[in-house]
């Protein structure tokens, strides 16, 4: 009687190796449609900045200006139109998913990477290292995000690498703060006193067993971030902070096409440079939701 | 609770004290010499250095940054480069213009997003629910800026119904309003449906219909209450990203705000008027985010249990 | 047994949670019946479908994802399944009422516990907020708390001083059936007893039925005229207190009595029953018991033993059985 209670308590332990953590989250994932969805479209959003330069050459036909053709409608030579020097939209939209899709990427990593160590430090250890990093991010966190990116921008001058550093800046606390929630979460649960009482490091403790147990959120909220982050490089490029002319951006395109917004002719201007960064948002958005969901059933 | 409100100002000292060094110092980082910016390219060496010390720019930037702390306890934001004008009555002359397009955006955004999150949640997985949240995932999806841009391409150019641009009367904040409000309505949205449905699934909820309850009691008396602290959470938040789309909405639209005369600021290198902006939105967002924490208790008794502590 | 003393008559029932991750099988054709002025024992395990029996006489399973897929649950003569929604509001709190099994959850953070008592009296007598409230207040000193702790709020209470909460919401409507879903369990010991005593002397006061659903069989032996025996969602068997008690047939039933502490020889080891119930997604074909069952015979995995009658109360749905051996019993070694 004993032998056969032990052995179906190892067959579901079998069953639960079966299917892992990651395994049940795919299964969920996969079926969410609309998560599906977002996974496709960012997936392709990321093969298109990729390989842009083999679809359009940028000193020809993203930046070179072509006034006698500026301003055309949709037509088969220029699917999307021409903007106001003549320049095809859509090997300039092509070619802004580059700018979107990197530079967001690397702010987001690089903030993942820094706010992560920071959260998990003051999660981890507590007392007065978590005082003064929480206060030093409550400081970052009581000004509000994009405006925080602006100030920066203003500060450092416009360059790519000033744009990386400032959307690093400007996303590393939430990220320190939501870390450090997780990390306070698992902390104190049994496997991790478990972990303490037979000796193991603290930095092996933190990166087997803490940060693992606490990715749910901090992946979700990664997702979200770089939504983001890609919104707020087109609201900076559109107020002229961001990527500037003739560098293609979604949101310096829009800014490019202010002026043209009372003649309903060029309403394709406007157009497909929002649609963009709509499209490139809303993916996001339904990739994170349904990661949430997939993570954490119990919320769906 | 009037010591906690007490408190709760005291403890928010440090934080502003430690936002406008930060910003102070990240400012100071901006390329080109405010004295040159003020004299002109054509200026001599001379007449910069000499301006140069009269402002007090070769000062060790702690001890800037202690005059600047000093004038602005007796509230002086310091003299606009560009304009000559104090920067208080500059910001002052904006105010009330950002003030009016962000709280009728507020407005719009909460008298819309509870409802159509209440609905969502009760009639979860229907038609209506979809339909709630996709319109929501639009708002939180969509650039402020393209929206505004959109809005006037339909309403002002193609309707005719609002103004493209500039102020005057309400029907200039109504599109600005709206741009700004669609963004905050589809996260206050979202959120309050789902922690409507998380509330509905508590034991409380099935104790409440265990009485014979009709539902709109249930869910009006019992549920919203309960489900309200994270919607004045993120409403709270909303703030922020409200004071930046500010930023965006005056820019499309030319409204004079604190957010066009911060853009316009950073164009003009106008240091002490982008300190001041960035002051002012902070102070908002952090008072905004103090009357949030109040609100829970007003919701909760037992978080109003632990003010009185 | 006279057919007109049946209050609550569950026939057939079989309830089903509908998600993506598949189909649970939460009642799997349960039967149930509750005379008036009687007490009826639900004895089960965690998941034996206790909890959604409670809920569907209120009508209250959530749907989506419960659906109730056939059988029927009369009350007084009417069935429940039957009923529009208007219908229910007006039997809920007042001719049925629930004490839920968790204290601390089943009350409103928000709401001071004499308005939520006072509602009760509201939506069901018509009476004025202020009259309400007055009675909640008699109420409240019927379960054991001072009147003028009725404007506090929930978290300024203990367990058991909310469970007397809950009860007293119970008890407002004067309810003709009480459904008790483990009502001491979250509670400590000591103040289970006190929480017991109580509920007994308002059952005699009010000459409520009810229907204790627990797992605990000392509360049965305490409280319950009958008891019904519920495993994987089905009445395995079910009589009298003595004769569960004392003529123990089922298996199952004999495995829920020797996990018990024996009082009477501390050094008597205990006997869990091995294993744990089936995955309520992949019921087995046969009797659900089978896997577990020390008893378990070929047929038992493959077909669903039939109702054997002992006499005219007891009863037992086991392969192990028939007319004749059911009896004499001696089938299992109880001592």
């Amino acid at each position: 009687m004993a032998n056969t209670g032990n052995s179906s308590v190892s067959d579901l332990q079998k069953k639960y190796k079966k299917s892992g953590m990651s395994r049940q989250v795919w299964r969920r994932f996969k079926r969410n449609k609309t998560a599906m969805l977002g996974l496709i479209i960012i997936t392709l959003i990321v093969i298109m900045a990729v390989i842009a330069p083999l679809i359009y050459d940028y000193n020809e036909d993203v930046i070179k200006q072509n006034i006698k053709e500026k301003l055309q409608a949709p037509s088969a030579k220029h699917i999307l139109g021409t903007d106001h020097v003549g320049r095809d939209v859509l090997a300039r939209i092509i070619w802004g998913a580059r700018a979107s899709v990197f530079i967001g990427l690397a702010a987001v990593a690089l903030a993942f990477i820094v706010g992560g160590a920071l959260g998990s430090i003051a999660g981890y250890y507590g007392g007065r290292v978590d005082g003064i990093i929480m206060r030093i991010m409550d400081i970052f966190l009581a000004i509000p995000g994009t405006l925080f990116a602006i100030t920066l921008m203003a500060a450092l001058g416009k360059s790519i690498p000033n744009l990386v550093i400032a959307l690093t800046i400007s996303t590393i606390p939430g990220f320190a703060r939501i870390v450090r929630s997780s990390v306070l979460i698992v902390r104190d649960v049994d496997y991790i006193e478990a972990a303490k009482a037979i000796g193991c490091k603290n930095s092996r403790i933190i990166f087997q067993h803490v940060l693992p147990n606490s990715l749910a959120p901090v992946i979700v909220h990664t997702t979200l971030s770089v939504a983001t982050v890609i919104l707020t490089i087109a609201g900076l490029s559109y107020l002229g902070l961001g990527i500037s002319a003739p560098m293609p951006e979604w949101g310096q395109m829009l800014a490019e096409a202010r002026n043209y917004i009372i003649n309903p002719k060029y309403t394709y201007l406007t157009l497909f440079p929002g649609l963009s960064i709509m499209i490139t948002i809303l993916a996001l958005n339904l990739l994170g939701d349904g990661l949430r969901d997939a993570l954490d059933p119990r919320l769906k | 609770m009037g010591r906690y409100i007490l408190k709760r100002i005291l403890t928010l000292i440090p934080v502003l004290l430690g936002v406008t060094l930060l910003v102070f110092l990240i400012l100071s980082l901006a390329p080109g010499d405010p004295a040159k910016t003020i004299l002109g390219e054509m200026a001599t060496p001379e007449a910069i250095e000499q301006l140069r010390e009269e402002m007090g720019l070769n000062d060790p930037i702690l001890v800037q940054y202690g005059r600047y702390m000093g004038n602005l306890i007796r509230g002086d934001f310091g003299i606009s480069y560009k304009t000559k004008v104090g920067v208080v009555e500059e910001i002052g002359a904006r105010f009330p213009t950002t003030m009016k397009v962000a709280f009728s955006a507020i407005i719009i955004a909460i008298v819309l997003a509870i409802p159509l999150g209440i609905v969502a949640a009760v009639k979860q997985n229907t038609l209506v629910d979809g339909l709630s949240m996709f319109i929501a995932l639009l708002g939180v999806s969509i650039p402020i800026f393209w929206f505004s841009m959109l809005l006037i391409q339909l309403f002002s150019v193609k309707l005719g119904w609002f103004p493209v641009q500039g102020t005057g009367t309400w029907k200039h904040y109504v599109l600005p309003g709206l741009a700004l409000g669609f963004q905050s309505m589809a996260s206050i949205a979202r959120i309050t449906r789902s922690s409507m449905l998380e509330v509905i699934r508590q034991d409380y909820i099935t104790t409440a219909r265990a009485k014979g309850l009709p539902q709109g009691r249930v869910i009006r008396h019992h549920a919203l209450p309960n489900a309200l602290i994270p919607t004045i959470t993120v409403t709270g938040l909303q703030i922020g990203s409200l004071l930046a789309g500010a930023v965006m909405t005056e820019t499309v639209f030319g409204l004079p705000g604190i957010g066009r005369y911060m853009v316009q600021s950073i164009e003009g290198r106008d240091t002490p008027a982008i300190m001041g902006c960035i002051i002012v939105f902070t102070v908002v967002f952090t008072l905004v985010n103090l009357i949030v924490d109040l609100l829970y208790g007003l919701v909760d008794p037992r978080i109003r249990a632990q003010y009185k502590k | 047994m006279e057919q007109k003393d049946v209050l609550l008559d569950i026939k057939d029932l079989v309830v089903e949670f509908r998600t993506d991750d598949g189909v649970t099988h939460a009642l799997n054709h349960l039967d149930l019946q509750i005379n008036k002025g009687e007490t009826l024992g639900l004895v089960g395990e965690t998941g034996a479908g206790k909890t959604t029996t409670g809920l569907s006489i209120l009508k209250l399973v959530p749907s989506p994802p419960g659906v109730t897929v056939q059988g029927s649950i009369m009350f007084d003569g009417e069935d429940i399944r039957e009923q529009s929604e208007k219908v229910m509001m007006t039997l809920r709190g007042s001719e049925i009422s629930m004490i839920f099994q968790d204290p601390m959850t089943s009350l409103n953070p928000v709401h001071v516990i004499e308005d939520q008592i006072a509602e009760v009296y509201e939506y069901h007598q018509k009476v004025s907020h202020e009259k309400a409230v007055e009675k909640a207040h008699e109420i409240l000193e019927l379960v054991g708390i001072p009147a003028d702790r009725g404007k506090e709020y929930p978290h300024q209470f203990s367990g058991g001083m909310k469970q007397r909460v809950v009860i007293a919401i119970a008890l407002a409507g004067n309810p003709r059936l009480l459904i008790a879903d483990e009502p001491t369990t979250a509670l400590d010991v000591t103040i289970q007893a006190q929480v017991l005593e109580m509920m007994k002397d308002l059952r005699n006061k009010f000459g409520t039925s009810m229907l204790m659903i627990t797992h605990d069989l000392g509360i049965v032996a305490d409280i319950c005229d009958k008891v019904s025996i519920i495993y994987a969602g089905h009445v395995v068997e079910h009589g009298n207190l003595e004769d569960i008690f004392d003529h123990t047939r089922h298996p199952y039933t004999e495995g829920l009595f020797n996990s018990l502490p024996n009082l009477n020889d501390r050094k008597a080891m205990l006997k869990p029953i091995r294993g744990l119930m089936p995955d309520p997604t992949q019921l087995p074909p046969g009797c659900p018991f089978a896997p577990r069952c020390d008893y378990a015979m070929d047929c038992c995995s493959k077909s669903k033993p039939k109702r054997v009658y002992r006499n005219d109360e007891h009863y037992v749905e086991c392969h192990l059985y028939n007319e004749q051996n059911i009896k004499e019993g001696g089938v299992i070694n109880r001592d």
